[in-house]
């Protein structure tokens, strides 16, 4: 029971290990994401894994860590930035005569570059969920840590 | 056009939320600015439909045609509705911008409120049934968040029984959507009533399981007596302003109009079902006048008095005939613009002198007059005092009454109206005439600084509404208006042949 001495997240073997994984797994997210038109999975399923990588961080390394290197004024906007993307991707339809119509190429089934607006449209969804539920996870803890001063 | 509706309102609520924080004024602006334009887009719908001589205006999605891709229908039902919400939204989003200043964060506030706007809208313009289920659950959980805006016990209380009830609410809708397409294997509104026409007599009583699922839902959503308990704690909870957008259209949009939408267009019900709705009517009438008589908190006693009137408009609509529904329609418009306006003065109160009840209200020596002309005339409006417009909606509720031999109904509804009369007597006499009347009171002549411009703007605004919006049932008017817009629901099943027509 070391790590009573530091009271910052967990053990020592955890801390190694996340740093190990953690890039691994938001690679894992954006492999999600970027195939969401070829694989199972998409936008929704890749920004879970996004926020749990980021859940994973704070909870090995402890919140404060975290806040320290990270601001969360950010947060919101990165997903209101997901939000607008994907209205963007939308709205760009017009072009094309209509709302939502798939104005960039199709291009040849099976290839990583097709389908047109699908992949930008889940990335702009990672963004929002990824974000989105980080935010919610953060607000949680936050919440936590204010009752405990009391 | 259509899809402009839920654009405008969204791309606001994702820049305000992006660039809010640069500038304290930014909110205000851009949320007003959108709203401006999203009346005049509304208006301009509605000429569109009536200069082209059109019964509907249909836009896909994508450019997919009809039974496959998302179709959005407008007729001249929604784009009446389409007119109220937007004026109403923008008669709010005026006054929240010096009512909302007490409030730490104004920048979400106007995200949640836009958020909630484009649900609305959405749930308005849709033909399709799933997507009128996202919307809901759109403006539904801006509206769950609205509630629990001031994070005080009494605040996240009302809004997590709201969130509840109204998360049962759409589990049951999806639910009924679940079961439609399994056997219909279609989504789009139009699509399905041309499939329910085709089918077997021993597949009625699913049918019928399905309607119940979603009148059961939908009711919840509005706030109809068996199901109301959600109300009359999440209404007042709520700020002024959204307080007023919920009891104005949110309840009317999310419950009323897509219950009126699948109900006439969509199944071809029969007449028990016109019977539960009519009876749903009554007994919320009632329920909701008498529970409203002994309140003494302003903003409770509305919505109760929500409630009653809900009552009335799905009475109206309960009797199925082309008066009835007419009557229930106008009801229903006339209901938002003065409910609205009732909530505003309630803000105003609050804002003013500290409280909504009505007996401390009495006790201060206060000198209001804008909100007070304005409560004069929601007040007179509400109980149906002859030249404003809740007169000559509930006589045309009355009329059909009559007309189609619903004695009781009649008389239900007069007795429901003179008890309004008396609620909102009691309303006026604490909040006006207290000198005369009531007697023994020390009256505490405290400073209290009068309400700033934008919010007697909007009260006074939406009280040149209430006086005005009479004219609407004047013959000539009323042909161009209101009849187009309840014979697009007397015709039921002519929607999906008006709707196929014209992609």
């Amino acid at each position: 029971m070391k790590q009573k001495t530091n009271k910052e997240g967990m053990t020592l073997i955890v801390k190694t290990i996340t740093r190990l994984t953690v890039l691994l797994i938001v690679l894992y997210a954006i492999y999600i994401t970027l195939h969401g038109h070829l694989t199972p999975g998409g936008g929704f399923a890749g920004g879970v894994i996004l926020a749990l990588s980021f859940v994973h961080v704070v909870i090995a390394f402890g919140k404060d860590f975290v806040m320290k290197k990270f601001s969360k004024e950010i947060l919101p906007i990165l997903e209101s930035f997901g939000g607008l993307l994907f209205l963007i991707i939308a709205v760009l339809g017009f072009i094309g005569g209509s709302f939502f119509k798939n104005v960039f190429g199709v291009g040849k089934s099976y290839n990583l570059f097709s389908a047109g607006q699908i992949m930008p449209s889940n990335i702009a969804i990672m963004l929002k969920v990824g974000f989105g539920m980080f935010s919610a996870f953060l607000c949680l803890i936050l919440f936590v840590h204010k009752d405990e001063d009391k | 056009m259509l899809p402009l509706f839920v654009i405008l309102p969204l791309f606001s609520a994702f820049i305000i939320s992006i660039f809010g924080r640069v500038n304290k004024y930014f909110g205000d602006i851009f949320a007003n600015f959108t709203n401006i334009l999203l009346v005049f887009i509304s208006f301009l719908t509605l000429y569109l439909l009536n200069i082209n001589d059109l019964s509907a205006i249909t836009y896909n999605v994508g450019g997919w045609r009809l039974p496959i891709g998302i179709t959005l229908v407008v007729d001249y039902y929604s784009a009446l509705m389409l007119i109220i919400i937007n004026l109403v939204s923008f008669f709010v989003s005026v006054y929240s911008i010096s009512y909302m200043e007490k409030y730490t964060d104004k920048t979400k506030y106007y995200v949640l409120f836009m958020l909630m706007l484009s649900g609305m809208n959405g749930v308005v313009i849709s033909g399709d049934l799933f997507n009128i289920f996202v919307f809901l659950e759109v403006a539904s959980i801006s509206s769950y968040s609205l509630v629990a805006f001031g994070v005080e016990s009494e605040e996240l209380e009302a809004a997590f029984k709201y969130l509840v009830l109204g998360t049962i609410a759409s589990s049951l809708i999806l639910l009924s959507i679940a079961i439609i397409y399994s056997y219909a294997s279609s989504l789009n509104l139009a699509h399905i009533a041309l499939i329910i026409n085709r089918l077997p007599v021993e597949k009625v009583l699913l049918t019928k399981f399905v309607i119940i699922l979603l009148i059961v839902g939908f009711c919840i959503k509005s706030a109809v007596v068996p199901f109301h308990s959600w109300l009359p704690d999440a209404h007042p909870s709520a700020p002024a302003p959204i307080s007023a957008m919920l009891s104005g259209i949110l309840i009317k949009t999310l419950g009323i109009y897509t219950m009126t939408r699948i109900i006439f267009n969509v199944f071809f019900v029969g007449e028990d079902i016109f019977k539960l709705v009519y009876w749903l009517g009554i007994v919320s009438m009632l329920a909701g006048v008498i529970i409203a008589l002994y309140q003494l908190d302003y903003k409770r006693l509305l919505a109760y008095s929500s409630i009653s009137h809900v009552g009335y408009i799905l009475l109206g609509i309960g009797l199925g005939t082309p008066l009835g529904i007419l009557g229930g329609i106008f009801h229903l418009l006339n209901h938002s613009v003065i409910k609205s306006l009732l909530f505003l003065t309630s803000g105003s109160l609050e804002y003013s002198l500290g409280t909504r009840d009505l007996l401390k209200i009495s006790q201060t020596n206060q000198r209001l007059p804008i909100t007070k002309f304005a409560m004069l005339i929601g007040s007179l409006s509400i109980s149906g005092v002859p030249p404003f417009n809740g007169f000559w909606s509930k006589l045309i509720i009355i009329i059909a009454c009559v007309q189609s031999k619903k004695l009781f109904a009649g008389f239900v509804a007069i007795l429901v109206s003179v008890l309004t009369l008396s609620v909102f007597i009691k309303v006026l006499k604490y909040g006006f005439y207290k000198k005369s009347l009531i007697e023994g009171q020390e009256q505490k002549s405290i400073e209290v600084k009068d309400v700033p411009f934008w919010m007697k703007f909007s009260m006074l605004g939406l009280a040149l509404l209430c006086v005005f919006m009479g004219i609407l049932i004047f013959p000539n008017i009323r042909d161009v208006l209101l009849v187009p817009a309840s014979d697009i629901l007397a015709r039921g099943y002519e929607y999906s042949k008006i709707v196929f027509m014209n992609k």
